[in-house]
């Protein structure tokens, strides 16, 4: 979230959409119905079912699942036709007069450089005109039709209100009442915030889906705002913290990228992710990379990692592409890995076509599970009739089922979607002989280790090198792992303004990232978690509640990142001259008396920048300012364009009829084999889509006693009209098939789910939750992802599980 | 011996009753027969976090054993937290099982394992199991390690292996997994934030 959960209640408008909060989030949307009672707030809701969020709702506007770049674009075309933007905001924070080369362009569903063999384009048009002086070239007075400005309404002029009833399925009246509603925001004294989930992400374009959100939140004037922003309402209790900490295939903690093979220079590395600002005057806080870098080679390589042998950038490995989930499932399908860890994840029924992941994980050599729990992924190999039919003598995999405590069995911090990271204590031992997960992966490294240090082997530098400096080696201790991650001097550092003074002593913890350097003297495990535990304590087990700005800020309770700033860009809550927006929001303002920018936040700025200076509130771009167009940066487009979901019920992309190679996400990778595993309309004719229930967590609660009794049985949702079509009654068992396979189910039918209009054609919607499996004490069921399509976002290859195509029949 | 309503309550909840008055022979009278001592009283509280969704609910869990060295500490009541700032003491329906999570009886207690071709798990210790696994992970980084590509350049990956990371586990677990796998050379590596 780039705002958190208290803060919801300072909104005026709430949008929720790809997402379901009431349900998904229950405790969060308490600050929604907060919102309601106390600040007169109106919820608008927009999705293909009546949810329990619609059911609270001001206003509720059905949607075909996958289409909200068409909706959320519609709402862009209204906002720009109506001028109901907030103009003085996007002036100076957006790079609205931004001019843009002349080569760039849109046609026939392509941007410039498409090559349709490949799958890709080549982005070097899309890019801004630089000026001699080494900066952008921009025009304020948004007569150059290459600006910004121009472009995006040109592009979002093909949105009308009649594009998206007929592509969304919205009827027009409906979508015009919500566009004006989330208009309503576009005044100074009014804020909108919307909160998604993975009603967003889980298409194959969903970053461009939420691009588009973005863009309708700058152009209203809500980013930094309280009350505002886009608002990431995640899965998982840490997937923030494992977000930040980097545990992905690209990542390295804090938002770093790894190397690509061809990045041999280290200083062209590290110079290629250090951006100088491209306007006058800009921070360009990504300049400090090499200090972020640095810091961490230090914290896992210690002494090894030296200036002379570039902080030991050999021992990191080098990508030749992203080894994302699909992808390692689709080589270990192939028969080209051997072995998998799967460490609290369940990939057998989290991933989508289970039938390919079932028969990947048959060709391992190897399968270590560590868990709480026992998965079906532990247990792939064995028959369990209908639900997992296998036979276990043909399946060769050694498989270890490691058991890890749970939350209640230790000690540590998880950040919620705010971004707090919250520190928790261990109440109770854990059953058996459970170790903790830094026990398990300490008991790996050290027989690695000793194995390298007796026989040798390929490159066992990194490992006989790696920084392990715990008091009990085979159980690093949370607090010592808070403490490396946020960072210590590892000499005495002076203060560079008077050399004669020390900022810190040698070995002395941190205070947060502004005092990281390149030289070697500090090490960070995580640069944007520095100042969680400093020599004052541990600042994320602080537990003072106090709102003194009955704002929702409680900004002494926990820790929040970057540098204990609740609100992201909130610079952007003042005007140019640093008065705030709103009066009566006051948040975040320049006081010229103090010189400093001061407030009910920590200035998400540089704290002492003049209002003047012209520096601008998106510090991490070397732009200062906020992005309508996103250059090279997404691999779609530069601005968002609707696609169709790989499996689309209407079979064309009504903005392109006459281009069949832009119906769904061109720059969209798919396997051999995946394509070919897409089915069609004509044998499956109805849009599913998954989601959760509130009384189940995944596949964890189906283990848990209350949870199990009060939602024991798999169902799937089906309206009444499908129903009658079909002679489906409530309770019926029915059989939900996709073009990779079935699952059985009880009908519930419903008025929450009506068919929609689409392209002149009926579509039905298929609702399908998802916390079935053959283990645990409930029903055993199906698992939901056994009908899910293997194709992912253009971007993070999030799979498509929101829009795909089924067939339902009694069973 | 009379005490008073207000006196047996004092009595009652320091968790006295039933023991050492009644030893004593100070047997207070019928009231005693009414009121159940209060059963968190001799808990001990400790905070933490529901590790379902990202809400991140405060919680308080209520244990028995008083943290002594013989006393195995035993979860019996988690509740929601009223002083956290979002949750404000309420909890979810998930949130409000998760002592049925914690005492689940498909918690996982020992390692083990499953032989190729069989049907069944075996019970073994940990030491077999890391060091199983250990030579399992070596034998297939010194075959499969890639030092250099193709063009000759340092690559230093290991891509026949891979790791999925667990996005409830707290940030120190995660970090020290990350420190781990990177350095071992793992490309082949997500959380559920990937899905």
């Amino acid at each position: 979230m780039t705002n958190h959960w208290t803060d919801i209640k300072n909104a005026d408008v709430i949008l929720i959409m790809g997402g379901n909060a009431a349900e998904a989030h229950p405790c969060g949307f308490k600050w929604v119905t907060e919102a309601k009672a106390k600040n007169k707030a109106r919820l608008v809701v927009v999705d293909p079912r009546f949810t329990r969020s619609a059911a609270m709702a001001d206003l509720y506007a059905p949607i075909r699942t996958g289409t909200d770049i068409a909706f959320l674009g519609g709402v862009i075309h209204y906002l720009i036709t109506s001028n109901k933007v907030h103009m003085d905001y996007i002036k100076s924070y957006t790079d609205m007069t931004y001019l843009v080369k002349d080569e760039f362009a849109f046609a026939d569903g392509f941007f410039t450089g498409y090559d349709a063999d490949k799958r890709k384009y080549d982005k070097s048009t899309w890019d801004y005109q630089m000026g001699e002086d080494g900066f952008v070239k921009t025009d304020p007075s948004l007569e150059n039709p290459r600006c910004v400005w121009n472009l995006m309404k040109a592009h979002f002029s093909r949105y009308t209100p009649d594009v998206v009833e007929n592509i969304c399925g919205t009827p027009k009246d409906k979508f015009l009442q919500v566009a004006e509603l989330l208009a309503s925001s576009h005044t100074p004294d009014r804020v909108m915030t919307i909160l998604y989930a993975l009603g967003w992400t889980q298409h194959s374009t969903g970053s461009q889906i939420i691009r588009t959100a973005a863009m309708v939140q700058l152009l209203l004037g809500n980013i930094g705002r309280a009350g505002g922003g886009v608002n990431a309402l995640r899965g998982h209790s840490n997937i923030q913290g494992l977000t930040d900490l980097g545990l992905l295939s690209n990542l390295l903690p804090g938002y770093m990228t790894l190397p690509g093979e061809k990045e041999t220079d280290y200083d062209a590395y590290i110079a290629k992710r250090a951006p100088k600002p491209m306007r006058p005057g800009q921070l360009s806080y990504w300049q400090n990379y090499g200090k972020f870098h640095v810091s961490l080679m230090k914290a896992w390589y210690g002494n090894a990692a030296t200036k002379e042998n570039n902080w030991a950038f050999d021992y990191l490995p080098k990508l030749d592409k992203t080894y994302d989930v699909l992808q390692v499932f689709e080589l270990m399908h192939q028969g080209k890995m051997n072995g998998y860890i799967a460490q609290g994840f369940n990939p057998l029924n989290s991933f989508p076509n289970k039938a390919k992941v079932g028969a990947a994980l048959s060709k391992l050599k190897y399968l270590v599970v560590i868990d709480p729990l026992a998965t079906e992924t532990s247990e792939f190999w064995q028959n369990y009739g209908e639900f997992n039919d296998v036979d276990p003598a043909k399946i060769q995999t050694t498989v270890f089922r490691l058991p890890s405590t749970c939350f209640a069995e230790e000690d540590g911090a998880i950040v919620n979607s705010g971004r707090w990271l919250q520190w928790h204590w261990k109440g109770a031992e854990p059953p058996g002989e459970a170790k903790t997960d830094p026990e398990i992966m300490a008991g790996l490294f050290l027989r690695l280790r000793d194995m390298y240090k007796k026989d040798g082997g390929a490159f066992p530098d990194a490992i006989l090198n790696l920084s392990w400096p715990y008091k009990v080696p085979y159980e690093p201790s949370p607090e010592e792992l808070a403490k490396e991650y946020n960072g210590k001097a590892l000499a005495d550092l002076a203060d560079p303004k008077d050399p004669t003074k020390l900022i810190k002593k040698g070995g002395e913890l941190l205070d947060g990232f502004a005092q990281l350097r390149d030289d070697g003297s500090t090490a960070c495990g995580c640069w944007i978690f520095s100042g969680a535990w400093t020599e004052k304590g541990n600042m994320m087990a602080r537990r003072d509640n106090a709102d003194p700005f009955h704002n929702g800020q409680t900004l002494n309770w926990s820790f929040a990142w970057p540098a204990n700033r609740r609100i992201l860009y909130n610079r952007a809550a003042a005007d140019p001259a640093g008065k705030p927006w709103d009066a009566k929001r006051k948040q975040v303002w320049w006081d010229a008396a103090q010189s400093k920018w001061v407030g009910s936040d920590v200035p998400d700025f540089k704290v002492d920048s003049a209002p003047e200076d012209g520096m601008g509130p998106f510090i991490m771009n070397p732009e200062g300012i906020a992005r309508f167009f996103a250059r090279g940066m997404m691999n779609e487009g530069p601005f968002p364009e609707h696609y169709e979901p790989f499996e689309t019920p209407i079979g064309v992309n009504p903005m392109h009829r006459n281009n069949p190679k832009a119906t769904s996400n061109p720059a969209a990778r798919v396997f051999k084999g995946d394509m070919e595993a897409f089915g069609t309309a004509k044998d499956f004719p109805y849009a599913a889509t998954t989601y959760r229930l509130t009384e189940h967590f995944h596949y964890w609660t189906k283990h848990v006693e209350s949870n199990a009794i009060i939602q024991p049985e798999q169902f799937v949702e089906i309206g009444e009209a499908l129903a009658a079509e079909k002679g489906i009654r409530a309770g019926d068992r029915v059989k939900v098939s996709s073009n990779r396979g079935y699952i059985k189910a009880v009908a519930v039918v419903t008025k929450r789910i009506k068919p929609l209009k689409v392209d002149g054609k009926t579509v039905h919607h298929v609702g399908i939750p998802l916390h079935w499996g053959f283990k645990g004490v409930a029903k055993n069921g199906f698992i939901t992802n056994t009908l899910t399509p293997f194709v992912g976002d253009g971007n993070t290859q999030t799979p498509e599980f929101k829009s795909f195509l089924v067939n339902v029949e009694k069973a | 011996m009379q005490l008073s309503r207000r006196q047996f309550f004092k009595v009652a909840a320091g968790g006295l009753t039933g023991s050492s008055l009644v030893a004593m022979g100070f047997s207070p009278t019928a009231a005693l027969a009414e009121v159940r001592t209060f059963k968190l009283a001799r808990t001990t509280e400790t905070r933490n976090t529901c590790p379902y969704c990202s809400v991140g609910c405060g919680i308080i869990m209520y244990s028995l054993g008083d943290k002594a060295k013989n006393a195995h500490a035993e979860i019996i009541h988690i509740e929601g937290d009223p002083d956290h700032p979002v949750n404000r003491g309420s909890l979810c329906p998930k949130g409000a099982g998760l002592l049925d999570f914690v005492h689940s009886k498909n918690r996982l207690k020992y390692p083990e394992v499953r032989e190729p071709g069989t049907k069944e798990w075996k019970r073994i210790g940990w030491d077999e199991a890391f060091t199983r696994i250990a030579k399992l992970m070596k034998e297939d980084r010194d075959a499969n390690f890639v030092a250099k590509n193709a063009d000759g350049v340092t690559v230093n990956r290991w891509l026949t292996t891979g790791f999925l990371a667990a996005s409830a586990s707290s940030n120190e677990a995660g970090y020290i997994t990350h420190k781990v796998v990177r350095n071992l050379g793992m490309l082949a590596f997500d959380n559920q934030a990937r899905v």
